[in-house]
């Protein structure tokens, strides 16, 4: 089940791609970064319900059309295929979906946990840049690659179906000489 | 004891033919995701969380400054793990005290240390003994209401100079703290003791000294973004010190994080106000500077008034391909009333622990505590987070830390390599729990934290604070009987 919430930012979404991040700046002014307070908002619904009428039946007809399919690749090269509806984060999906990605900060970035890496050069230029507060989070997270980003600000967007986003393998030794933990 | 008897019903309710009974030493961010793999990992295994606080969580309790809220969001996670109905927490039991390594191991068919770094790196320059000179954790443990530092007298009310000696990030969390209006911190779950000494504080300059350069300051972007931020602070950093060789070029090619600190520091140098205006707060960033000694006040005896530093130069390349700084013979003093070491923590040994004590680690391989001669792991004894890899890293090093020491308790079960499981059944929870009734150990459990918890939640919430720390043991007990 979503959102009541969710649909309707869902909605603005659809109707003017281009201007969904300045909508979201206008909803939220007082928070720190945008993308932050519309993660926020959307958090853990299921831990956190909002309340809401709308059911979930009541849109079934509109649903598809409001879902990405989007592929999570684990560190032992298994896929899992999910449907994200527009508007949710990849954090938020994959918890939904019993895809084990950290959230150790719940999507405040905070922290670096929920790292993924976007395997398609072309959907991670369809990506707004990351911030700088995103950016000093990826600093710290293992395996960064060139296309990494923090799942709890990549947002669904129709133009990002078909999106495949690998989960960095823990391969590092903490035991054999010459490791160089990253400053803390 | 009722804690006790419930403890017992349900371990026999639940009792599984192969239960594994692990026992994890230490509830910060190491033990609780060591538990929390183990417990995924191992669905026979029943899993003991075992801390000498009252309270869980470790450092992200009495580490995370007050003002980084979003940083402690992972205990809802830890807490999820605690609730876990093979896990419990067992507060107030301190490993060497309360019960024997010796003790566990004979309880336990796996103990998992991961009790961190309760000490701290020393200089070993003279004067480090003087009064107004104390290492960062002791600050950090004090403003953060850690049971053991409620009492530590801290004078900030004589001198305007504070040093921080270190350039990482717990010495800019207490610069931060030191520097912060304390209005923006009375919102936080700041002790109430370190809000009061800060509202009468005189200290308005805060010198950030570091051995190296700027490209080699070992903090991360987001804690120096912040400091830079924090409101009508003047920020001085000496142009002359943003200078790179090619060997810091090369230092910085490969290295994401020094390369925006340098970025940030640079930009700081340069966008800021030539000169203080009169009475603004004051952050300098002094690089190039190697402590020689501590100097005494003429009139207050026993007390520091100064620190001597050697100027410094980069040579060479340590085995990480760092540069090394090297002293120049020439000499500076700066004057201040106060020091805070942030050098380093350090973890120290319990009695039959092997240790190296140049390294401040437990000896291992990957995990499996090696024993003293390094011939062999030691059966069933393991190990994680800082006491494993000494003491740096961010609480996501631990989840990674944890993913490997886990994995190799699970290789050694596999191959039957632990003579623990194979020999007679372990007494685990009861077993624990007997020998501390016996010796009349008031175990704090999970459901007596939530007590802990809410008091602290309800005493926040009539300052306006999301809590109001307990900060000494009496305290926290008590409200654990109510």
């Amino acid at each position: 089940m979503f959102t009541c919430k969710s649909l309707q930012l869902g909605a603005q979404a659809i109707k003017g791609l281009s201007k969904a991040s300045r909508i979201l700046k206008s909803t939220s002014p007082a928070l720190i970064t945008p993308r932050k307070s519309y993660v926020q908002n959307l958090r853990l619904p299921g831990r956190e319900p909002f309340s809401t009428t709308a059911t979930g039946n009541a849109e079934a007809g509109n649903e598809e059309k409001q879902k990405i399919t989007v592929t999570f690749v684990d560190k032992d090269g298994e896929e899992k295929q999910i449907k994200v509806p527009i508007g949710m984060s990849m954090l938020e999906a994959a918890h939904q979906n019993g895809i084990e990605l950290e959230g150790a900060c719940e999507g405040s970035l905070a922290c670096s946990t929920c790292h993924v890496i976007v395997m398609d050069v072309e959907h991670y230029n369809k990506l707004e840049d990351p911030t700088d507060e995103e950016n000093d989070m990826l600093d710290l997270a293992f395996g960064l690659t060139e296309t990494s980003r923090l799942g709890c600000q990549v947002i669904a967007r129709p133009e990002l179906d078909g999106l495949r986003l690998a989960l960095p393998a823990a391969t590092r030794n903490f035991a054999v000489d010459g490791y160089k933990p990253k400053p803390h | 004891m009722a804690v006790f008897r419930s403890m017992i019903a349900r371990k026999f309710s639940s009792a599984t033919v192969q239960s594994l009974r692990v026992c994890v030493v230490g509830s910060g961010p190491a033990g609780f995701y060591t538990a929390e793999k183990m417990l995924k990992a191992h669905k026979g295994a029943e899993v003991d969380i075992i801390d000498r606080l009252p309270t869980p969580f470790g450092l992200v309790r009495s580490g995370v400054a007050p003002d980084h809220p979003e940083t402690k969001i992972v205990t809802n996670q830890f807490s999820r793990v605690a609730h876990n109905e093979r896990c419990s927490f067992f507060g107030n039991v301190s490993l060497g005290s309360s019960i024997s390594l010796h003790e566990l191991r004979q309880i336990y068919n796996v103990v998992v240390l991961a009790y961190g770094a309760e000490s701290d790196r020393v200089l070993g320059i003279p004067g480090e003994d003087l009064k107004g000179v104390h290492s960062a954790r002791e600050f950090v443990w004090w403003y953060n209401g850690h049971p053991d530092f409620s009492k530590l007298t801290l004078d900030l009310e004589s001198t305007d100079t504070a040093v921080v000696l270190g350039q990482g990030n717990v010495a800019l969390d207490v610069a931060r703290i030191l520097l912060r209006p304390p209005t923006e911190l009375a919102i936080t779950d700041i002790a109430s003791h370190a809000l009061a000494a800060l509202r009468t504080s005189s200290i308005r300059k805060v010198y950030l000294v570091g051995r190296r350069g700027p490209v080699q300051a070992a903090c991360t972007a987001k804690e120096l973004r912040e400091i830079l931020a924090i409101k009508d602070l003047y920020i001085n950093i000496k142009e002359a010190d943003l200078l790179k060789t090619s060997a810091d070029e090369e230092e910085m090619k490969n290295n994401r994080i020094r390369k925006r600190v340098f970025e940030l520091l640079s930009k700081a140098s340069s966008s800021g106000a030539p000169h203080p205006s009169s009475g603004q707060r004051e952050l300098h960033f002094t690089f190039f500077r190697k402590p020689d000694k501590f100097l005494e006040s003429d009139d207050r005896s026993g007390h520091v008034a100064g620190l001597q530093f050697e100027k410094t130069t980069l040579e060479g390349r340590d085995g990480s391909g760092n540069q090394i700084a090297v002293g120049t013979g020439q000499h500076e003093d700066l004057n201040c009333g106060l020091v805070l070491k942030s050098i380093g923590y350090k973890s120290t040994p319990v009695n039959g622990l092997p240790f190296n004590h140049s390294k401040g680690v437990v000896p291992n391989i990957r995990g499996r505590v090696l024993s003293s001669d390094l011939a062999q792991p030691e059966d069933g004894l393991y190990v994680c987070g800082w006491l494993k890899r000494g003491p740096t890293g961010i609480i996501a090093t631990n989840l990674y830390d944890a993913e490997e020491t886990v994995a190799s308790i699970s290789e050694d079960l596999e191959k039957g390599e632990l003579t623990s499981t194979s020999s007679s059944t372990k007494a685990g929870r009861e077993g624990l729990l007997q020998l501390l009734e016996s010796r009349k150990v008031q175990v704090v459990t999970f459901s007596d934290w939530e007590k802990i918890d809410s008091e602290e939640k309800r005493l926040g919430s009539l300052k306006g604070k999301p809590r109001e720390k307990l900060t000494t043991w009496k305290d926290l007990l008590e409200v654990t009987t109510k």
